[in-house]
């Protein structure tokens, strides 16, 4: 890997832990095959008590193991498609912005700005009720709070790139305005505005278990928001069934939190 | 040289301002370019030359004035009519390194006036770009590199090589020796006059260091405040100099 040599320990210790979470997502079908939201086993067991059930069981008798493990699956792939999804249409509004400047620039920014007033949760959670729970709807409504930050940073980038000379050059080469703000400039806007995906992702994760924990997740999928939900039921009786993925999601947001450290020291280490 | 017919640049009258106090500014800037001349525009720095520079390239909108190349009137030419016309005048800038996209290979930086212009096939790229490359006294291996891996030097042979793949009338020089080693620099002026006298392309050359020009220049112009303080054929303006500019410019040349 790339990165591996240029990160120092925080970065590592992030990069370990995602992989660590990559894995379990690629393994789940092996570790727990079978539907995760069958009924497996009796209800409400402890973990580290019963031989098959690991981390136990939960009210209905379903393995926390086997949700967890598919649980990392619809985590990581909303987190990850989300925060995509939200850095390229913001570097793409940012970069209009920045380099066609005048109107275009003052409607796109008064725009950004409008998203940026209403809190991110508020508008994914507004956006699920009106077009209904999926992986590609909750994907859509978590990014739609996400892009600004990205905006803001690329379109920033962009103004002081487009005063270069290597802008003018194109420019008398005769190259188109979009191909020059395209492939001359986002390009190399595209490093400050990399950073932020950590910062995106972990967002991301949060906003996930959180529309899920308030049932507004794919009920088709487990989710680590719908197991701590779950476990809030009987949080007295049974506190593991919230503390076991509540303690996946920390492990994951800072890992993620890590990597995102890691990765800004390098950029400065960059030409 | 002779002063030959039919100009290939005409600038009447360009005016630009900066702000409120017109600094770094243009003002009433009249000359012309004849066909494979080169004219050098002097001047102190914050004399409006390379204000000009860009002006002429199109690169800034005037204010007044105009601007004819090979007698089109491009004063207010845009898009589609501009871009056609570009191929035909091209620029060198005085930072070799900031010319260049950072994450574009000698390549891609090469490639792009060919494919703008449908100057030559796809398959035939990278010989015509090779070629261009070794008349510029550059290795043709050379085509991979990023403009960081290269020396200054280097970095500029290729702007050259991007400035003359199109086969322009009309090259804009923008102190294109003043950021390379002393040692570099004559290299890339015998380069330059070599060009010139294989292609009859003409050339605007902005400098503030006369001893350049004295090598160089057929006639040159002075600037100063954004204003022409003095024209003539080049001996004859550091010969016998008339305006105080020109006294300061010639006094600042370092004498061994």
């Amino acid at each position: 890997m790339i990165f591996w040599r240029q990160m120092n320990f925080e970065g590592r210790a992030g990069l370990i832990l995602l992989a660590i979470l990559v894995l379990m997502a690629l393994l789940a079908p092996l570790l727990a095959p079978g539907d995760p939201l069958a009924i497996t086993g009796e209800p409400m067991l402890r973990p580290f008590t019963s031989g098959t059930h690991m981390l136990g069981t939960d009210r209905l008798g379903r393995d926390v193991l086997a949700g967890l493990l598919h649980g990392t699956r619809t985590t990581l792939l909303v987190a990850f498609s989300s925060a995509a999804v939200a850095l390229i249409a913001g570097s793409i509004v940012g970069t209009l912005a920045g380099f066609l400047g005048g109107i275009a620039d003052t409607v796109l920014m008064r725009i950004t700005e409008a998203f940026q007033t209403v809190p991110g949760f508020l508008l994914a959670l507004a956006s699920i009720s009106v077009t209904g729970p999926s992986v590609a709807t909750l994907i859509f409504a978590i990014s739609l709070g996400n892009w600004t930050q990205a905006a803001r940073v690329t379109r920033a980038e962009v103004l002081s790139l487009r005063e270069r000379d290597f802008v003018a050059a194109a420019r008398t080469l005769g190259m188109r305005p979009l191909e020059i703000a395209f492939r001359e400039i986002l390009p190399n806007a595209f490093g400050p505005t990399a950073s932020l995906a950590a910062i995106s992702v972990a967002a991301a994760i949060l906003i996930e278990a959180a529309l899920s924990f308030l049932g507004f997740g794919d009920p088709n999928r487990v989710t680590w928001g719908s197991m701590i939900a779950e476990g809030r039921a009987v949080l007295r009786a049974a506190p593991y069934l919230s503390i076991v993925p509540g303690l996946a999601l920390v492990i994951t947001v800072l890992g993620i939190h890590l990597i995102g450290r890691g990765l800004s020291r390098t950029e400065r280490l960059q030409p | 040289m002779m002063q030959r017919a039919s100009p290939i640049l005409e600038v009447r009258n360009l005016a630009k301002r900066f702000g409120d106090h017109g600094a770094a500014g243009l003002r009433n800037v009249d000359f012309s370019v004849s066909n494979g001349e080169t004219l050098a525009v002097v001047g102190a720095s914050g004399s409006g030359k390379t204000t000009l520079a860009r002006l002429v390239m199109r690169l800034l909108p005037p204010e007044a004035g105009s601007i004819h190349f090979r007698g089109q009137d491009i004063t207010a030419l845009r898009g589609e009519g501009l871009r056609r016309l570009r191929p035909h005048f091209q620029m060198v800038f005085q930072d070799p390194l900031a010319a260049f996209n950072p994450r574009a290979s000698v390549r891609r930086v090469l490639e792009d006036p060919l494919r703008l212009h449908g100057l030559a096939a796809k398959a035939e790229y990278d010989t015509v770009i090779g070629a261009t490359l070794e008349r510029v006294g550059l290795s043709a291996d050379l085509i991979t590199r990023l403009p960081l891996e290269l020396s200054g030097g280097q970095r500029q042979r290729v702007a050259i090589a991007r400035a003359i793949l199109t086969k322009p009338d009309l090259i804009v020089l923008d102190e294109p020796v003043s950021a390379l080693d002393v040692s570099v620099r004559a290299q890339i002026l015998n380069l330059l006059l070599d060009l010139q006298e294989e292609t009859g392309v003409a050339y605007l050359f902005i400098s503030h260091d006369l001893a350049v020009v004295r090598a160089f220049a057929d006639r040159m112009i002075v600037m100063e405040e954004g204003r022409i303080t003095e024209t003539g054929m080049t001996e004859q303006v550091l010969a016998n100099p008339q305006s105080n500019a020109t006294r300061i410019l010639i006094a600042a040349v370092p004498r061994l």
